[in-house]
């Protein structure tokens, strides 16, 4: 295993001055924007209660992707992250207030109330001590994060929204394989399937 | 004394052994594979807490959709009659919204049966109140 200190000073100084220099492939917005003009056109094709079970799969996901950016946040402000890992930190928190923002408005397109943040969250603070274990806590968020949504994925009647978590989840991936990287696991992407 | 004997017993007492050890070492080995396993779980559940979805923590044999502090659950959770054991969580982690219709939990479910048995084994260990975890209110 590579020193985790070591990796961070190195890579994150590159990881840092790439995550300012690309773009999304797809916005926030055009997801949304997509997924809603789709999900409406489906509601008719596939009525009512699927489409309320895909708002059912989507609030859960919109749920998680709150608990996201309190986690990021409650990192950002633990005064243990190197300012190279925070950058990154609040990137990857960006990306999820994205996902929440895009999601929800996908879920008031179908006609559905989406959920709110909670007012407090309860995270394992008291083992939080160092910034590695700041950055496996994240890590293991991600990792989580892409087997939920590997797991709605063929839930959703509407096969745009299946299209719009797969989006998301190709996200969360990358966020997992920069974290373990951070850390100094490797491989960095451990296999080439995910469950 | 019959040395054909005490040698067969011997044999016998060392392949009990070894079969022991061998059966300890498939638990642990069981054990670690339902800990990953339970890593993809992490985005919604944790053990200790509650989070997007109910904490694990004492979750053999209590009802579903009554964990302590958990306020989100679905209407169908709260109203399902399950108590949550081995046989349960096998039925409902394989395929969670055909097992309680209408559940928030959208996921597609754990196929494998030796994943969900390696899953459940290291879940009854790891989610005994007072002994592996805390409850959280």
């Amino acid at each position: 295993m590579r020193n985790p200190q070591f990796v961070v000073s190195q890579d994150l100084l590159l990881l840092r001055r790439r995550a300012f220099t690309t773009g999304a492939v797809l916005s926030a917005g055009a997801v949304a924007l997509l997924a809603g003009r789709e999900a409406l056109a489906a509601n008719a094709k596939t009525g009512a209660a699927a489409t309320e079970a895909d708002v059912r799969i989507l609030n859960t996901a919109l749920a998680a992707e709150f608990e996201a950016v309190a986690a990021y946040q409650v990192g950002a402000e633990s005064g243990l992250l190197s300012s190279g890992v925070l950058a990154v930190a609040v990137q990857f928190q960006g990306h999820h207030k994205e996902h929440a923002a895009a999601i929800a408005a996908t879920v008031r397109k179908l006609g559905g109330p989406a959920v709110s943040a909670k007012a407090k969250y309860t995270f394992p603070v008291e083992q939080l001590k160092s910034q590695v274990d700041v950055v496996r806590f994240a890590a293991g968020l991600e990792q989580g994060a892409i087997s939920a949504y590997l797991g709605a994925v063929p839930l959703f009647a509407d096969r745009a929204l299946a299209q719009v978590a797969a989006s998301i989840l190709g996200d969360e991936a990358m966020h997992w394989a920069v974290l373990r990287q951070v850390l100094g696991e490797t491989p960095a992407v451990p296999s080439a399937f995910m469950s | 004394m019959n040395v054909g004997r005490v040698g067969a017993a011997v044999l016998g007492f060392g392949g009990l052994l070894l079969a022991a050890a061998a059966n300890a070492a498939a638990d642990e080995a069981s054990l670690r594979r339902g800990e990953q396993i339970y890593a993809r779980c992490a985005t919604c559940h944790a053990i200790e807490s509650n989070r997007t979805g109910p904490q694990h923590c004492g979750l053999f044999g209590r009802r579903a959709g009554t964990a302590p502090g958990f306020d989100s659950y679905s209407k169908a959770m709260r109203d399902v009659r399950i108590v949550w054991d081995e046989r349960s969580l096998d039925f409902f982690l394989q395929d969670p919204m055909k097992a309680v219709p209408n559940t928030t939990m959208g996921y597609a479910g754990v196929k494998d049966q030796r994943e969900r048995d390696d899953l459940i084994a290291w879940l009854r260990q790891a989610s005994r109140p007072g002994q592996s975890c805390s409850l959280s209110q």
